[in-house]
């Protein structure tokens, strides 16, 4: 008897657990992103322009597509970014949903602008890109159309958080609609493989080889990598600012007012 | 996980589960619709009557571009290996437009089985390489997408 009342008394958490938990907690979260941050914007600006100098001016032009190839050293990580943050946003629309953490919800919420961000430059990018190549800006072919569905799902979701007062129901709403526009990301992948579209297949793949020469790959990834930490120091700037304005009354966000004047 | 968590994550799936299932039924369905072009294969399975407007692709076949003089009017025939359409077309290309090159014209058969081009895009393969490998590739004996006359 003795032993079980000793396991009824609450167990300790484990230190990544309690980390979690911490985070859910605004003043923490707001210390914790403020150190962050700096280094994120540093690490994408260092990471930009190198991927820029060796995309634009160090890599070779293609042997069909001459110096329009260089567009692909905005195009594809856009476009990888642009499907990268819906998820995310789906992911932790769907944890909002389930737990209710605030926290999670403004993250969710902070995304949506930066993915449309995103797909707006992919969409124009690869406009200007079809100019050239193909010859035309635009077409209705299965990969392009998905892409601009994406675009509307994001302004659908910044839509709806903003045409409802209560801040949390509001988000509540829009993260079902990110979960529910999820099914669209999953179609834009495969859309160059499930039907004939004029936008070309996938050039580079996880798993297999590439089919894009490896001088031109490396930008390639420094480009994408770098757009990942802009993503982060976006976010997290954007979140910090929307608890600020949240709990403009809590005496948390007071004390740091007193602290800065 | 407390019981109200357990209920809006159970929730959440069935919202999830019942729009990808209808958007998995709406997609089978319009499978027909959203293909951006037809090859000469498909043609050749289901023929499409002369007149009517769809989007042919398929690579330039190597040797068949024929300019005419002084004007903008091409012919060249569009393969997909088994099978080839030729292609009748006035009108400015586009600069990736070449031999052995992905093309898709939009336009109708005319009577006698030739495709009336009004429009003719160059459609991009996923490689991506420098000249040098590119000439490097022919060396081996690897064929290439080539300019027409040049």
């Amino acid at each position: 008897m003795n032993s079980n009342t000793a396991t009824k008394a609450k167990p300790r958490k484990h230190p990544v657990v309690l980390f979690i938990h911490k985070l859910g907690s605004p003043p923490w979260f707001y210390d914790f992103a403020g150190k962050f941050i700096p280094w994120l914007w540093l690490i994408f600006g260092v990471l930009t322009v190198l991927g820029l100098y060796l995309g634009l001016v160090k890599a070779p032009e293609d042997y069909l597509q001459g110096q329009s190839v260089r567009i692909i050293y905005l195009h594809v990580p856009a476009a990888w970014m642009s499907m990268m943050i819906y998820s995310s946003m789906a992911v932790m629309g769907f944890i909002a949903l389930v737990w209710r953490i605030r926290i999670v919800e403004i993250l969710a919420m902070a995304s949506a602008p930066i993915g449309a961000a995103f797909t707006i430059v992919t969409l124009t990018a690869g406009s200007l890109w079809g100019r050239p190549t193909w010859g035309t800006y635009w077409v209705w072919d299965a990969r392009l159309t998905s892409e601009l569905v994406l675009l509307f799902l994001y302004l659908g979701v910044i839509g709806l958080y903003n045409s409802i007062d209560e801040p949390r129901k509001a988000a509540r709403a829009a993260c079902l609609l990110a979960i529910v526009g999820a099914v669209n990301l999953p179609i834009i992948h495969y859309s160059v493989k499930w039907w004939n579209t004029l936008h070309q297949g996938s050039s580079i793949s996880l798993m297999g080889g590439s089919s894009i020469d490896s001088s031109m790959l490396y930008p390639l990834l420094i480009m994408a990598v770098a757009t990942k930490f802009y993503y982060g120091a976006n976010l997290l700037t954007r979140a910090r600012i929307k608890l600020l304005e949240q709990d403009k009354r809590k005496a948390w966000v007071r004390e740091i007012l007193k602290e800065k004047n | 996980m407390t019981p109200t968590r357990k209920r809006r994550l159970v929730a959440v799936l069935l919202i999830l589960a019942g729009v990808s299932v209808a958007s998995t039924i709406a997609f089978y369905s319009l499978q027909e619709n959203m293909l951006y072009f037809q090859s000469p294969s498909d043609l050749a399975v289901q023929p499409i009557p002369p007149g009517r407007q769809f989007r042919l692709g398929g690579l330039v076949k190597p040797g068949t571009v024929e300019r005419q003089e002084g004007g903008l009017a091409t012919q060249f025939i569009v393969t997909d290996g088994p099978k080839e359409v030729l292609v009748e077309y006035v009108g400015i290309l586009p600069d990736l437009f070449r031999e052995g090159q992905g093309v898709i014209a939009r336009g109708s058969l005319n009577g006698t089985g030739t495709f009336d081009a009004s429009e003719v895009l160059a459609k991009h393969d996923e490689n991506y390489m420098p000249p040098e490998v590119a000439d490097a590739l022919e060396e081996t004996g690897h064929v290439l997408p080539k300019k027409p006359n040049s």
